[in-house]
């Protein structure tokens, strides 16, 4: 053996071990709290799904398939697809309003695209009950826009607690969220392709149909993914805006486990939400493939 | 390109819907009169009355001792963890489990926490709603930290190595002054996320321990009073101004590097 060998040896077990060592320090205390407190936790809600509620609270564990056929009753099946149709219809009406808004604000002057992006942005920033309080204060009974219609002979109208104002609020929390992905697509878009459609004879709505929209395609989906993420999980917004009854699945979460006590029921909604989002993902990730 | 003219409307619409409520919101917090709907006059005497309020000088103290606590364990954390990711890893599992308090709905991690906690009988408290608020702000710390490691030079880091230093004085000595901008920026979005989460503190807060987000929560239930104005519009101001100064910053700090 020769020295060089031995030192290259020495040199590459040296290096073995600082390697482990590095993956101790760096991966170790943050993958150690991810386990505990998140994998756990959520490990734990996935097998409550298949247990009884105790009489007190609690869990029984005696297993049971009660959970997965109580989802289908029609009290709770009806709660699901509400807030299906309440997200689509906040999405949808997200999309509409903030595509123009993001077309507009890729094609500004760079000063004020910037100013117009951190205007869109701020007021997510603001906290969240803050905002749909602004909302209760506009629409009340004796709120502003009552007082305003009524100096005109009209009114007074009860505007809030219905779906209509769910919707207005949920559209209202995530517009941002629909905007900054979109502007991020469009802004990508080389704008000699949509000269070049123009030029050859394409009128402006048929440039949009068959080259803008295709293009931005991909921002589309995930601004729209992240309206209807939050917005279907929600229950703040229908609990304040909406009237307090359990109009959305997340209300009937929240009430499994802080009013009802009925954990695996709870935990077996909390399932079904996930799944309708972890499909959304998989369309989303196909989306992307195909772009 | 030309811009349509068109657009304008809805443009200009999605500020006035954005902005209105708020606009509404700041201007009856400087109400004289009793009613948050009819404007009697200029007065500041509702901040007064916010002063005063021993109830939401809680829930401020509170939220800023478990803002302050999770931001200082998930920017730790959360930067070891990038590092580690980036440089000790190759696994996309740990990837995707990285993300996943970021995507998570913020009630199905409210709840798993809330079970935990019942299954370990730690009772709850501040204690716990900070740990539950490192949980997302180290996902958030570790993203930003993260973006930044993979524009990063590594040869300055291969150097090092080279040199004999083992992985902890490279870490100190050159990945970490390098990666300062983005973990202030993570700690920024951390704290921020923290001090407007209500969701999950909701869930793991003790009763007699409410954050700010939880105070208000109930005062809005309760119904609409000029107080809530008052303290909103604090809050708008607060915000705005960090947005604004962090927006500041990034454009500083990139026009340097």
């Amino acid at each position: 053996m020769t020295r060089s060998t031995v030192s290259g040896a020495a040199a590459a077990s040296r290096s073995r071990r600082s390697r482990a060592l590095g993956r101790l320090i760096f991966l170790g205390p943050g993958l150690t709290y991810l386990i505990v407190l998140l994998l756990i936790p959520l490990a734990l809600v996935l097998s409550y799904t298949l247990f009884r509620r105790g009489r007190f609270g609690g869990v029984v564990y005696e297993a049971t398939g009660e959970n997965f056929t109580r989802l289908f009753d029609p009290l709770y099946l009806d709660v699901i697809l509400s807030s299906l149709r309440l997200a689509t219809i906040a999405t949808v009406i997200a999309l509409l309003v903030g595509y123009p808004t993001a077309y507009l604000i890729a094609m500004l002057p760079r000063k004020w695209k910037t100013v117009a992006l951190v205007a869109i942005v701020l007021p997510f920033w603001t906290n969240f009950l803050v905002r749909i309080y602004a909302w209760i204060v506009l629409l009340s009974g004796p709120g502003l826009v009552n007082s305003t219609l009524g100096e005109l002979g009209l009114g007074p109208f009860e505007f809030l607690y219905n779906q209509g104002t769910i919707v207005t609020g949920l559209v209202y929390s995530y517009l941002p969220l629909m905007v900054l992905p979109l502007y991020a697509a469009i802004e990508k878009l080389d704008p000699q392709l949509r000269e070049a459609s123009a030029n050859l004879g394409a009128r402006p709505a048929r440039t949009f149909v068959s080259v803008t929209l295709p293009l931005t395609l991909p921002g589309v989906v995930t601004g729209c993914l992240f309206v209807f993420v939050p917005s279907f999980g929600n229950f703040i917004i229908p609990e304040l805006l909406g009237g307090g009854r359990s109009i959305m699945v997340g209300n009937l979460i929240r009430d499994q486990f802080l009013k009802a006590r009925d954990w695996p029921f709870g935990s077996t909604l909390a399932l079904a939400l996930i799944a309708v989002l972890i499909v959304l993902l998989l369309l989303q990730a196909w989306s992307a493939r195909r772009a | 390109m030309r811009r349509p003219r068109l657009l304008y409307v809805p443009f200009w619409a999605t500020y006035l819907f954005l902005y209105a409520p708020i606009a509404v919101l700041v201007f009856m917090s400087f109400n004289s009169g009793d009613s948050p709907y009819s404007f009697e006059g200029f007065s500041l005497k509702w901040y007064g009355e916010l002063a005063g309020n021993a109830e939401i000088r809680h829930g401020l103290v509170n939220t800023l001792v478990v803002a302050l606590g999770s931001t200082i364990l998930a920017t730790v954390l959360g930067t070891l963890l990038a590092v580690g990711m980036a440089r000790h890893s190759r696994s996309k599992l740990l990837d995707a489990v990285s993300v996943l308090p970021a995507v998570l709905p913020d009630l199905v991690l409210a709840i798993g926490l809330l079970v935990f906690y019942g299954m370990i009988k730690m009772t709850l408290g501040l204690h716990s709603v900070l740990l539950a608020h490192t949980v997302f702000g180290m996902a958030f710390v570790a993203a930003v930290v993260r973006t930044r490691l993979t524009h990063a030079d590594t040869s300055l880091e291969e150097a090092s190595r080279d040199l004999g230093a083992g992985p902890v004085t490279t870490f100190l000595r050159i990945t970490l002054p390098q990666l300062t901008p983005g973990i202030a920026a993570g700690a920024l979005l951390a704290f921020t996320l923290s001090v407007d989460e209500f969701v999950i503190a909701f869930f793991t807060a003790a009763p007699t321990e409410p954050t700010l987000p939880i105070v208000i929560y109930s005062m809005v239930r309760f119904g609409v009073t000029p107080e809530i104005n008052a303290l909103a519009t604090l809050l708008l101001a607060v915000s705005f101004t960090v947005v604004i100064v962090a927006q500041r910053m990034t454009r500083l700090t990139e026009s340097l590097s």
